[in-house]
């Protein structure tokens, strides 16, 4: 399908509220002067109906945007719709979204099957496929898959992460890696095994697997333990990151506990594990934690505070949920300015993909969101955070990733 | 009647945008679907609770031959219905000593337990775990039909239909003849039935089965029109929608399928855009006020309102005999 384009020529009074004068206008579909529509899939009900808050406070964010004038003077048409968390549903309001609202691009839709159901048709339509809400690796593939790019930091670049401060504090560390045995941990594993290099592979003495179907992951501790290993890489889904956590202070066992952001969570994590025994674990932060005050002054999170208080009363804006939906709109907003008056879904793909080291305002300074042609993964700066048996705090500076 | 019926469901793709055909589609396979359903609970009255096993079985088996094997889509629909129609006679067999509820429990137990089958590791290599199956979409064989502009969804959608056409012609020659006065006399007395010589164990399981068949046959087609699949497509939920559109559409009526399979189709969207803050209970409320103005089903009205044109009609002019 060609991409549909239409050159305005500029009207005078037009172009005075328009920030960019001079550029010729060009529209693809779902943009004009007056609106631009973004469409989004995400779970409202169903088993991931959690996740909805996502969408909501998405919502929320362009209609008050829009009060507010939206973007060089468009106003934003968020459409957001229910896919239960089914492929299939998800196929269809997608769809919808394409071919009867003409939406120029979608973003945030969530959730990996849902992602991988329209991965192929929305680079067939070419309609650029935005910010998922999903940490897979393969959404970064902008040789065979143009049109997707995804938000959250991928699995393997933080599992590079971890293996390249090991070398850095470490470098004859003798590694254990627990990780669940599905795409999820392999991911991880992978991108772990890659950042400690050729030589560095020899410092892994042990891995242990476990199923999501297992009712404990005790004994693959024991094991790991018994290796001799100094340092664990914890690859684990938030119950079993808690039992782990806690068994390896049962144990007595003192490694640098490495712990995968999937369940960094203080609130579902570590509680239960103990807050006692989760003092000294390593894992990774990108965006500002709503539970840590030394951000009680800082302006971004007080703009935030204000937002959710004022609009979404009803949601809790401690919610990592929350604060994350805010980065992907602030992202979405930057992508809109950078995209001016060429609003096609080509140049929205363009734009996308040469994103250059932007600060946005809710992730943690230093943390820059930034893309190229070749390379779509969003955050390529990470935060390592040390967990001081209260909050999550930073060390160091943001680390580049390659 | 029937014949201008078709023809206009075969119109429809070319006047109504993509996006419409693809729900229509929908609604053409969930019909099938609840046609199978249908055979088994309202003709026969054994109740399935898990109906969306077996079209998660029909859907898999249609994506690892497309996927694995390179078979072309429409030899995958006859082979996902005989696997289905092995696995529903088998599930029948056990299920024979379950009777009402308990059925109920064990097929809704079916339902609950092959998504999680589906992630396995060691099927893993099959069915592409937790990932699921990308499909390629099917070309249409021919770039126009009478002078009308084929796509890959006008195409399906006729595919579909005319696999409908087929599925219905079974299930209306099953029905209404001598295997079908069976399966309703075990229904409604089965002692009474096992006295006239039916043979009461064989025909639950064959109901099963042929059900279990017109689901996976569903399953099959809809792999091939969503072009993905995964196990979080085939949850709890989808079993329960194919009991919401049998009852809804009407119990043991063939065309009751297809008002079930557009109601299953389009409430949820109907209810989605009257209420995003509770869609669900738009649904229920939806759902008891077509229960209780249409206690037997949407087919079971139209049928009872044309029985009174009928009359009316025919007191007028005399004519009927």
């Amino acid at each position: 399908m060609g991409i549909q384009r239409r050159t305005v020529v500029a009207g005078g009074l037009a172009l005075a509220a328009l920030p960019v004068a001079g550029q010729p206008k060009q529209y693809g579909p779902g943009a004009s002067d007056t609106e631009i529509k973004i469409g989004n899939t995400i779970p409202y009900s169903g088993p991931a109906s959690a996740y909805g808050t996502i969408g909501k406070v998405e919502s929320a964010f362009f209609k008050v945007l829009n009060e507010q004038g939206g973007v060089g003077g468009r106003k934003i048409n968020f459409i957001s719709l229910d896919d239960g968390y089914s492929p299939p549903k998800a196929v269809e309001m997608i769809r919808r979204l394409v071919e009867q609202d003409e939406v120029l691009f979608t973003v945030s839709t969530l959730g990996t099957p849902s992602n991988s159901a329209i991965h192929k048709y929305m680079n067939q339509k070419k309609v650029p496929h935005l910010f998922l809400a999903t940490g897979a690796s393969k959404w970064n593939d902008p040789k065979n898959f143009p049109w997707t790019i995804g938000f959250n930091p991928n699995y393997e670049s933080e599992g590079r992460l971890y293996a390249q401060d090991i070398l850095r504090t470490k470098p004859n560390a003798r590694i254990a890696v627990l990780y669940q045995n599905d795409d999820y941990g392999k991911d991880y594993l992978k991108g772990f095994m890659e950042g400690l290099g050729e030589k560095g592979k020899g410092l892994v003495v042990k891995t242990a697997t476990y199923e999501v179907t297992d009712p404990t992951v005790d004994s693959q501790i024991v094991t790991l333990q018994s290796s001799g290993a100094d340092t664990f890489f914890n690859i684990t889904t938030p119950k079993f990151a808690a039992q782990a956590i806690r068994k390896v202070a049962d144990i007595g066992w003192k490694p640098v506990h490495y712990l995968n952001q999937v369940s960094a969570s203080v609130g579902s994590v570590l509680k239960p594990a103990g807050l006692d025994k989760s003092v000294g674990l390593v894992s990774m932060q990108y965006i500002k934690d709503p539970t840590d005050t030394k951000w009680a002054s800082d302006k971004a999170m007080q703009d935030y505070f204000a937002f959710m208080k004022k609009n979404l009363p009803e949601l809790d804006p401690m919610d990592g949920n929350c604060t994350y939906a805010m980065a992907v709109a602030q992202l979405t907003v930057q992508l809109l300015k950078q995209c001016g008056n060429n609003l096609t879904r080509d140049n929205v793909m363009k734009q996308a993909a040469n994103i250059k080291g932007f600060q946005i305002p809710i992730a943690l300074p230093g943390v820059v969101a930034d893309t190229g042609p070749n390379d779509y993964a969003m955050f390529q700066t990470m935060q390592l955070v040390k967990f001081d048996g209260k909050t999550w705090q930073g060390f160091g500076e943001p680390v580049a990733v390659r | 009647m029937a014949l201008v019926l078709l023809l206009a469901a075969a119109a429809l793709p070319f006047v109504v945008s993509n996006y419409r055909v693809f729900q229509l589609t929908m609604v053409l396979i969930y019909a099938i679907a609840l046609l199978g359903l249908n055979i088994l609970t309202g003709y026969n009255g054994q109740i399935s609770l898990g109906h969306g096993a077996f079209y998660a079985i029909g859907a898999y088996v249609t994506a690892i031959l497309m996927d694995q094997y390179g078979v072309p889509y429409w030899l995958c629909i006859p082979a996902a219905g005989a696997v289905c129609l092995l696995a529903g006679f088998l599930f029948g067999l056990p299920a024979l000593r379950l009777e009402g509820v308990y059925l109920a429990l064990a097929t809704f137990a079916l339902g609950v337990a092959l998504p999680q089958l589906l992630k396995y590791k060691h099927l893993e290599a099959w069915t592409g775990g937790v990932q699921g199956i990308t499909l390629i979409k099917p070309d249409p064989p021919l770039d126009s039909i009478l002078g009308l502009k084929l796509n890959p969804d006008r195409w399906l959608y006729l595919f579909t239909l005319a696999v409908m056409v087929f599925m219905f012609v079974l299930g209306w020659n099953l029905l209404r003849g001598r295997v079908g006065r069976a399966l309703i006399a075990i229904r409604d007395h089965p002692i009474a039935a096992s006295t006239m010589g039916i043979d009461n164990a064989l025909y639950k399981s064959l109901a099963f089965g042929v059900s279990a068949m017109f689901t996976g046959v569903a399953g099959a087609l809809g792999a091939v029109a969503v072009a993905f699949v995964a196990p979080d497509s085939f949850t709890i939920f989808l079993s329960i929608s194919f009991v919401v559109g049998m009852v809804v559409g009407g119990l043991a009526s063939i065309s009751g399928a297809i008002w079930g399979a557009l109601f299953i189709q389009f409430i949820p969207n109907v209810a989605d855009q009257v209420s995003k803050a509770a869609p669900w209970a738009i649904y229920g409320a939806l759902m008891i006020a077509f229960m209780y103005v249409m206690p037997t089903g949407i087919a079971g009205a139209l049928r009872l309102a044309w029985r009174r044109l009928q009359r009316r009609t025919g007191r007028g002019s005399q004519a009927a005999p």
